[in-house]
Order: structure tokens, then C-alpha cells, then sequence
């Protein structure tokens, strides 16, 4: 079956990476604000804190499926690649997973259970979230430097851990500027002026690494004329990060000031190209130098029913995801059952 | 111990505290819809009483179920990566449908479903209390689909060691997937039944009265009576249909060590594999032959005919599956016996819920988490009886398993086990909690503090 004059071999396991690549994204940005949410709760009042989480309780169910998806398109596309990286990052795994439970239970948990439980789960609550991020960190780390487990990829991947960790805070942060008012809100400003920087470092390591590990990236950057074609990324994020700073700083002075979601979709937007290019920088490695997508897929007749139902099922999806968010849009303020 | 062996715990414990929410939640959705729609047509508020109470419940095993499942859709790649390389063809577009069009619609409406009684209209959230319980279903129906093609593979041919999908349609209707779905669907009805009756008693027991409780009383004992028959004939069908594709797991069951008539039905016995016979053996006569073949000297299949010439072992181990079998009848039994106890005083005593003789409510308390029980016992039935293989015929269990060291199995393992130890115990605190306030007739959500301005309520 050909496709634009592409064998199935070809275009399928194109196609299903790309597919793969858009659920991490949607997972990063929707999952990273909620656990940047999870992260900051320790320093917000407790008051404060039932709002906080507040913010996030329609959302983050539905946030974390598309981790599943993104790992579902893995297994199932790239059965090969799959087995390779889960085994090779087992314990993290395992750390994320004992994360996500905890993250996602204390939701429940602290609003069912006695009062005396309650800060019991808060703490619960932010430690799933901060085990998660760190993890999902640490194996990005590990995934840049092609899976090698050495103290020098250990100690890279513990950077990336950190700074990944940030950038979730700072992406939580934002969102509470957009969701919340009063004192709150003033408090989300200060805390992403803070964790701005930390994004700022984040994306620079992690861009000047990648190069820096793999001649053939190298390579791929900076020889003519892909160096001119890919001039825009890093000149749009420079920019984007400008505008984020100086509405961090007006929002400072007067947070009535409008575009308060700026900050938040400006970031969203750092993330999609720093995202954009590691997947140039990646291409065609499933498992950087090791698996390429072509050897890794599963076969055409296979790739072909999923892709069938996800042709007619994405498109649902996305539409009701919108729906709720535009249910639950407006301030923060009580979620309750009625 | 080795990884293999380790692996296969931590699967077995992983998925045996995932299938306890799941096993709520599919019913429930169901039952909450049916309150739902009786509040729409009556606008009789212990409808809505009961819808309150229940949903609290349901969202908690749904994120309980949503976590544990999380880790499940990891450990095919963490700890089974030979599974997926050799029949990933056939298992990879059965998990992507199961994503695809049940997780995601579960997980959007289930926020409307639980928050947006206020902010949707009443047709938008009975659609999605709809949606959510159809999310919960579809996503059973994939998830057996994959597991009885496991169990009784049809519709593909292996090439070069590697599965590959001939026919869907007989993938997906594969001979035991009718049977498993409708008795896993059935076990789910009867757990939320026993579940509802159980801490329903429980709040009778301690002094609540009123319209809501009985409500719920009458919904959880009424719809385990009815559902039950029907599980013993499913469970009946299933392993005659068992009995064709798998008889080494019925020979299991059974306790049957030879090919013979005349088997016996054996109630109780402590089967020796090494010695290759029952001690203690207590059976009613003909009975086994009679139920499989229709007659008494009907010929079952014995253990003894799937050993190879060399002592090579090709059935499953038979003790676990031997009394697990047992459990799960034995509580199909006390599910019948106990629901058409209670719905017969509860139609000689008015329906009045509080009437009933009080050691039949203490017996329904702990009968809450009879359709735990048996389910699990039922899910050890039929996995451990597939044993050595993983799919029937066509791989091993060892075949399937990482190379990962041992050592790092262990410690996930434990890290696994101590968070489902205290996540159970929570869970059933908080559910005797929830139950405790309602019995007093408090409010679940908390007394807002009168200065601090519009105080927001924690996310539930
Ligand atoms: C018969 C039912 C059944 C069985 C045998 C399984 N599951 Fe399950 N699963 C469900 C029925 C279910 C459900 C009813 O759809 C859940 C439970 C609670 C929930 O929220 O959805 C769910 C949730 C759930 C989730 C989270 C979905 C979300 O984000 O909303 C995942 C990833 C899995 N499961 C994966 C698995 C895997 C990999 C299994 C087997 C190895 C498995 N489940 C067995
Ligand atoms: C939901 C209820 C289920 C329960 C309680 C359950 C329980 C178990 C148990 C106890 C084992 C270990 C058997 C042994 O090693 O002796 C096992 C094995 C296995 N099951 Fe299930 N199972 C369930 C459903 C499923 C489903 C739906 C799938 C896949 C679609 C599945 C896939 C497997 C696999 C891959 C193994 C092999 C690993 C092993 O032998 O431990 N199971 N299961
Ligand atoms: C009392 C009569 C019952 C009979 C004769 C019966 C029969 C069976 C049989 C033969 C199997 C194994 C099928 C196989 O793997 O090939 C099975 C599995 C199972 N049973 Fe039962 N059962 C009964 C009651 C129950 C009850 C009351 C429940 C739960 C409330 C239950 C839940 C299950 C589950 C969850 C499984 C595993 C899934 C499956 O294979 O369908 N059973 N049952």
C-alpha cells in the first residue's frame, strides 16, 4: 500500500512516530501543569492548597492518558524499541509509576478521608508529583545520551531531572496565574519569576548536549543549509522567553492587567519547539544511535487497523477534551459534587 | 528466587490490585446512570441521595483502578518484552482500540460526570455518566478480548516465530472470549451488588433510617438475586467450553488425575502433585462426569495424560487452582443462598430494609467484599490453569520474561507491595468513613470556615 509514493514501510512507522511524538508533547504540557501544580502545594497556604488542587481535579485524569496513549503507540508500533527502553530504564520506571499512584490517589484521598488525614495526603500528594517529574527527568537524561548508563550520563540525566522539574513548577505556576486571583494569583507570579530561569538553563543544556554527545547531530545543525532552515527555532524561543519575562514583570506590578494566560501559552510554546527539535536531532532513531523507527516497527497490516480507528477516534478526542476544558473554564473556586 | 519467578509475582500482584477497582467500576457506572435516570423521571430526591453517595465511592476505585492500570500498560515492556516482540501484531492493535475509544472517554467525562452537575446541563451530565460507564465496558470488552485470545488463539499464523493477524473478526470473537466477558461482566454486577448491600447494612446496622439507605439496600440485594442464577449457568457453559480448548486447566479444577469415567465431583481433597493423587479425598460420585459430559460414565480428561514420556510437566501447577476453583463456587453459593434470604423478608417485611433479621444484615457486612473474593479467585482459576504457557500453544511464560536483573525485580517488588498494602487499607477505611458519616447523616463535604470570603471545597 502506497501513500504519496511511499512504500507502507516507509510512511506507517513515519506516521506513527509523528502520532507518538504529538501525545508526549499534549502529555508534557497537560501533565506538566499539573504536577508543577503537585510540586508547588508545600508552599501555598492550606486554604490556598484546596484551591490549587482545585484547579486541576476535572483535568489531570485525563492529562495523564495521554501518557498512556504515548506509551501504547510504543509498545504497539515499536514493539522492539519498547521492550528495549522500558528494560534499560526499569528502575525509573518503576519510581515514576510509584509517583503517578501516589499523586493520583492523594486526590482522592485527601477529600474523602478524615480532616486529621488530610495534610497526611497534601504530603502525598506533592511527593508523587515531585518523584514523577524528577524521573520523567532523569530518563529523558538518560534517552539524550542513547540509553548508556554511566556516572557521566547518570550525572547528565540528574541535570536534565532538575531542570525538567523546574519547568513543570514553572508550567504549573503559570496555569495558577490563569486560574486563580488574590493573593494566590500574586503568589503564582512570583513563584514562575523565580523557576523562569531554571527554564531558561534547562532548554540551553539540553539543546547544547545533544550535539555536543552525537557528531551526526552535530552535524545535523550546523552544516548548510539545514543551519538556516532551523535558524528560526532557537530566534522564536529566544523571543517567546523575552515576552514571558516581561509579562511575568508587568503582571507584577498590576495583576489585573490582561493576558494573564500569557505566560502559560507562551511557555506552551517553548515547549513545542524545544520538543520539535530534539525530534530533528532524533530522526530517525527510536532509541538514539541504536533502533532507527524503520527497524523497530511492527508490521504494515497491523499499524494499518490502529491507524484506521485513529484517523476516526483522534479527532473525538481532541473535541471532547475541549469541551471539558471549556466547562471548567473561568477562576478556580469550588469544585464540589452538585 | 529468580527473575522469572519474581517477575511473575509482581505481574500477579500488580494485576490483582488493579482488576479490585475495576471490577467496581464497571457496574457501578451502570448503577449510578440507572439512579441517575430515576432522579430525572421521578425528581425524587433519594434518588439523587443515592447517586451522591455512590459516586463518591466510584470516583475513588476509579482512580485507584487508573493508577494501578497505569502500571499495568508498563509492565508488558518492563518486565514481558517477548511477548510483545512475538505476538505484538495481534496484541498491540487490541491494546491501541482499548486506549483509544475506552480510556479516553472514561477519563474526559468522568470530570463532568463528578464536578459538572452544576456547570452542565442534565442532559450533558447524564450523558456523561453514560459515557463514563460505556467507557468502563468497552474498555473490558478489549482488554478480554486480548486475554482470551491468549487463552484460546484463533485467526493468525506465525512466520519466522512472529504472530501475524490473519482474520480480526476471528481474533476478536475467539471460541472463549463470549464466555469469559459475560462472566466477567457478571462478576463485576455482583461485586457492586454486595458491595451496595454490604455497607448499606452496615449503615442500617448503625442506626440510619430514611428513604436513601433503603433505596440502596433494596437496588444491591434485588440486582445481586437476579444476576447470580445467571453467573452458576455462565460459569456452568464456561467450563464446558473450557473443557474443549483447555481440559488440562479442567483437569486441574477437578482434582482428576486419570482419564476415566464415572469421575467423582470432588468437594474437598488436598491434591499431591508429587505423589500424583488426592488426600483426603470427599466427592459425590458420578457427579464430575455428569456435569461435563452428561453422564455418569462420561470420560473427563485426567492430569496424568499431560506429562510427557521424558517427566516433562505440561499442566498447570494443580493445588492453586484447585482450591482457588473452590473459593469462587463456594461463594457463588453464599451470593445465592444470602440474596434470596434477604429479598425474600425483604417482600415479607414491606420492603422496610430495617425489618430484616439482624444476623442476615451482619452477614452482609463482610459479604461486601464477597465479589472480591471470588473474582480473584475465578482470575487465579484461569491464569494459573493457562500455565507454562502464556499463549496456549503458541509461547511459554519464560519465553516472554526481561533479562532484568533479579535482584531489581525484588526491590520493585516490595516498593510495589508496601504501596498496595496501605492503598487497600486506606481504601477500605475511607470507605467505612464515607459509610459511617452517612449513617449519622452528616454531609461528606466540610463545614465551610464563615470568615475567609468564598472558601473553595478541596477537588474530589
Ligand atoms: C475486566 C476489566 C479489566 C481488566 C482485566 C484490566 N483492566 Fe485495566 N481498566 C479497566 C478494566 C480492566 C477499567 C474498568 O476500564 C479501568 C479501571 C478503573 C478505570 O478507571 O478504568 C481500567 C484502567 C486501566 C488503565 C488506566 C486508564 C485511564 O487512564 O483511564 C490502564 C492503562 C489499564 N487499565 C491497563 C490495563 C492492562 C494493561 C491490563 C491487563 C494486563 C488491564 N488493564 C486489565
Ligand atoms: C484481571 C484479572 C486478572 C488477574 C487477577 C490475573 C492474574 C494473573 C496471575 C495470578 C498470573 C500468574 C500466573 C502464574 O504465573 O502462575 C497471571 C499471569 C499473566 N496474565 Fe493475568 N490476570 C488477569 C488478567 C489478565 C489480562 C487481562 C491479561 C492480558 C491481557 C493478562 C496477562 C497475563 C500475562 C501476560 C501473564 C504472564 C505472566 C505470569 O505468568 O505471571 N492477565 N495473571
Ligand atoms: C458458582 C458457580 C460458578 C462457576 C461454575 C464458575 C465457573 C468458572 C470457570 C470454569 C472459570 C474458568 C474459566 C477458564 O479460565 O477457562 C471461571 C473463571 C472466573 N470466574 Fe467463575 N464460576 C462461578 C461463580 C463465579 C462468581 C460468583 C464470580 C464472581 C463474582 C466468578 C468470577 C470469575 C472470574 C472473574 C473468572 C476469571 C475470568 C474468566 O475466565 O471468565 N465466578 N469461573
Amino acid at each position: 500500500m502506497e501513500f504519496l509514493g511511499y512504500p507502507a514501510d516507509q510512511w506507517l512507522p513515519f506516521t506513527f512516530a509523528g502520532l507518538m511524538g504529538l501525545s508526549i508533547l499534549i502529555y508534557v504540557i497537560l501533565d506538566g501543569f499539573d504536577l508543577g501544580v503537585g510540586m508547588l502545594v508545600p508552599l501555598a497556604e492550606e486554604a490556598e492548597q484546596d484551591r490549587m488542587i482545585a484547579s486541576i481535579g476535572p483535568f489531570w485524569d485525563a492529562n495523564e492518558t495521554w501518557l498512556v496513549l504515548a506509551i501504547g503507540i510504543l509498545l504497539v508500533a515499536f514493539p522492539t524499541a519498547h521492550g528495549m527502553i522500558l528494560t534499560a530504564l526499569y528502575l525509573p520506571v518503576a519510581i515514576m509509576l510509584l509517583g503517578l499512584i501516589m499523586r493520583g490517589v492523594a486526590f482522592e484521598f485527601r477529600a474523602k478521608a478524615p480532616l486529621t488525614w488530610k495534610r497526611f495526603w497534601t504530603w502525598v500528594f506533592f511527593a508523587g508529583s515531585t518523584m514523577t517529574a524528577l524521573s520523567q527527568g532523569y530518563m529523558l537524561g538518560l534517552y539524550i545520551m542513547s540509553l548508556d548508563v554511566t556516572w557521566a550520563t547518570k550525572g547528565f540525566a540528574v541535570l536534565t531531572a532538575i531542570f525538567l522539574s523546574v519547568g513543570y513548577s514553572v508550567i504549573g505556576a503559570m496555569w495558577l496565574i490563569g486560574k486563580t486571583d488574590g493573593a494566590l494569583q500574586r503568589k503564582a507570579i512570583r513563584w514562575s519569576q523565580g523557576g523562569v530561569w531554571g527554564l531558561v538553563l534547562g532548554v540551553a543544556a539540553i539543546s547544547a548536549a545533544s550535539p555536543l554527545v552525537s557528531p551526526r547531530i552535530f552535524d545535523k545543525w550546523f552544516s548548510l543549509p539545514s543551519f538556516a532552515y532551523l535558524a528560526p527555532l532557537p530566534i522564536l524561543s529566544g523571543a517567546l522567553m523575552l515576552f514571558v519575562w516581561a509579562r511575568l514583570r508587568a503582571l507584577a506590578k498590576d495583576q489585573t492587567s490582561r493576558f494573564a494566560w500569557g505566560p502559560f501559552f507562551a511557555t506552551m510554546a517553548i515547549f513545542a519547539l524545544s520538543f520539535l527539535g530534539m525530534a530533528y536531532s532524533f530522526y530517525p532513531y527510536v532509541v538514539p544511535e541504536k533502533m532507527t523507527l524503520y527497524e523497530a516497527a511492527s508490521a504494515p497490516e497491523s499499524l494499518t487497523i490502529i491507524l484506521v480507528g485513529t484517523i476516526f477516534v483522534l479527532p473525538a478526542i481532541l473535541g471532547y477534551t475541549a469541551l471539558s476544558y471549556y466547562l471548567f473554564r473561568g477562576k478556580a473556586t469550588e469544585l464540589r459534587y452538585d | 528466587m529468580d527473575a522469572l519467578i519474581l517477575s511473575r509475582i509482581q505481574f500477579g500482584a500488580n494485576i490483582s490490585f488493579h482488576i479490585l477497582f475495576p471490577t467496581i467500576t464497571i457496574a457501578l457506572g451502570w448503577v449510578l446512570l440507572y439512579f441517575r435516570v430515576r432522579f430525572n423521571l421521578s425528581s425524587d430526591q433519594r434518588w439523587m441521595d443515592a447517586y451522591m453517595f455512590w459516586v463518591k465511592v466510584f470516583a475513588l476505585s476509579f482512580a485507584l483502578g487508573v493508577v494501578s492500570g497505569i502500571t499495568m500498560s508498563f509492565q508488558f515492556g518492563t518486565n514481558w518484552p517477548g511477548f510483545m516482540e512475538k505476538v505484538g501484531n495481534i496484541a498491540g492493535p487490541l491494546l491501541a482500540y482499548e486506549i483509544m475509544t475506552a480510556f479516553f472517554l472514561e477519563a474526559v467525562f468522568l470530570g463532568i460526570m463528578l464536578f459538572g452537575a452544576s456547570r452542565a446541563p442534565r442532559w450533558l451530565h447524564t450523558l456523561a455518566t453514560f459515557l463514563v460507564a460505556f467507557g468502563t465496558t468497552m474498555s473490558a470488552f478489549w482488554i478480554i478480548v486480548l486475554n482470551s485470545w491468549m487463552h484460546t488463539p484463533a485467526g493468525f499464523e506465525m512466520r519466522e516465530g512472529v504472530a501475524f493477524a490473519t482474520d480480526w473478526m476471528a481474533i476478536i470473537f475467539n471460541p472463549s472470549m463470549p464466555y469469559r466477558l459475560a462472566h466477567m461482566l457478571l462478576a463485576s454486577g455482583l461485586t457492586v451488588a454486595f458491595l451496595i448491600a454490604g455497607l448499606s447494612a452496615l449503615r442500617l446496622l448503625w442506626g440510619e433510617r430514611g428513604h436513601g439507605v433503603r433505596t440502596s439496600f433494596r437496588t444491591g440485594v434485588t440486582l445481586g438475586a437476579i444476576l447470580i442464577p445467571v453467573q452458576i449457568f455462565m460459569g456452568d457453559m464456561h467450563g464446558l467450553n473450557t473443557l474443549e480448548h483447555q481440559p488440562a486447566k479442567v483437569a486441574a479444577m477437578e482434582g482428576n488425575w486419570e482419564t476415566q469415567g464415572n469421575v467423582p465431583l470432588v468437594l474437598f481433597a488436598i491434591p499431591d502433585q508429587e505423589a500424583r493423587e488426592n488426600k483426603f479425598e470427599i466427592g459425590i460420585p458420578n457427579m464430575a462426569s455428569i456435569i461435563l459430559k452428561h453422564k455418569a460414565s462420561g470420560v473427563v480428561p485426567g492430569l496424568n495424560d499431560f506429562v510427557l514420556e521424558d517427566g516433562t510437566i505440561k499442566h498447570p501447577p494443580v493445588a492453586p487452582v484447585f482450591y482457588s476453583f473452590r473459593i469462587m463456587v463456594g461463594m457463588g453459593f453464599a451470593m445465592l443462598f444470602l440474596s434470596w434470604a434477604a429479598v425474600f423478608f425483604l417482600y415479607r417485611r414491606n420492603w422496610k430494609a430495617e425489618l430484616l433479621p439482624k444476623p442476615l444484615l451482619v452477614i452482609l457486612v463482610p459479604m461486601a467484599l464477597s465479589g472480591w473474593v471470588a473474582t480473584l479467585a475465578g482470575w487465579y482459576v484461569t491464569e494459573i490453569g493457562r500455565q507454562p504457557w502464556l499463549v496456549t500453544g503458541v509461547m511459554t511464560t519464560k519465553e516472554a520474561v526481561a533479562d532484568v536483573p533479579a535482584p531489581m525485580v525484588l526491590s520493585t517488588l516490595i516498593g510495589y507491595l508496601a504501596v498496595y498494602v496501605i492503598l487497600l487499607g486506606a481504601y477500605i477505611s475511607v470507605l467505612l468513613y464515607m459509610t459511617r458519616k452517612a449513617a449519622k447523616g452528616e454531609a461528606l463535604v466540610e463545614p465551610r470556615r464563615p470568615d475567609s470570603g468564598p472558601m473553595p471545597m478541596p477537588a474530589e
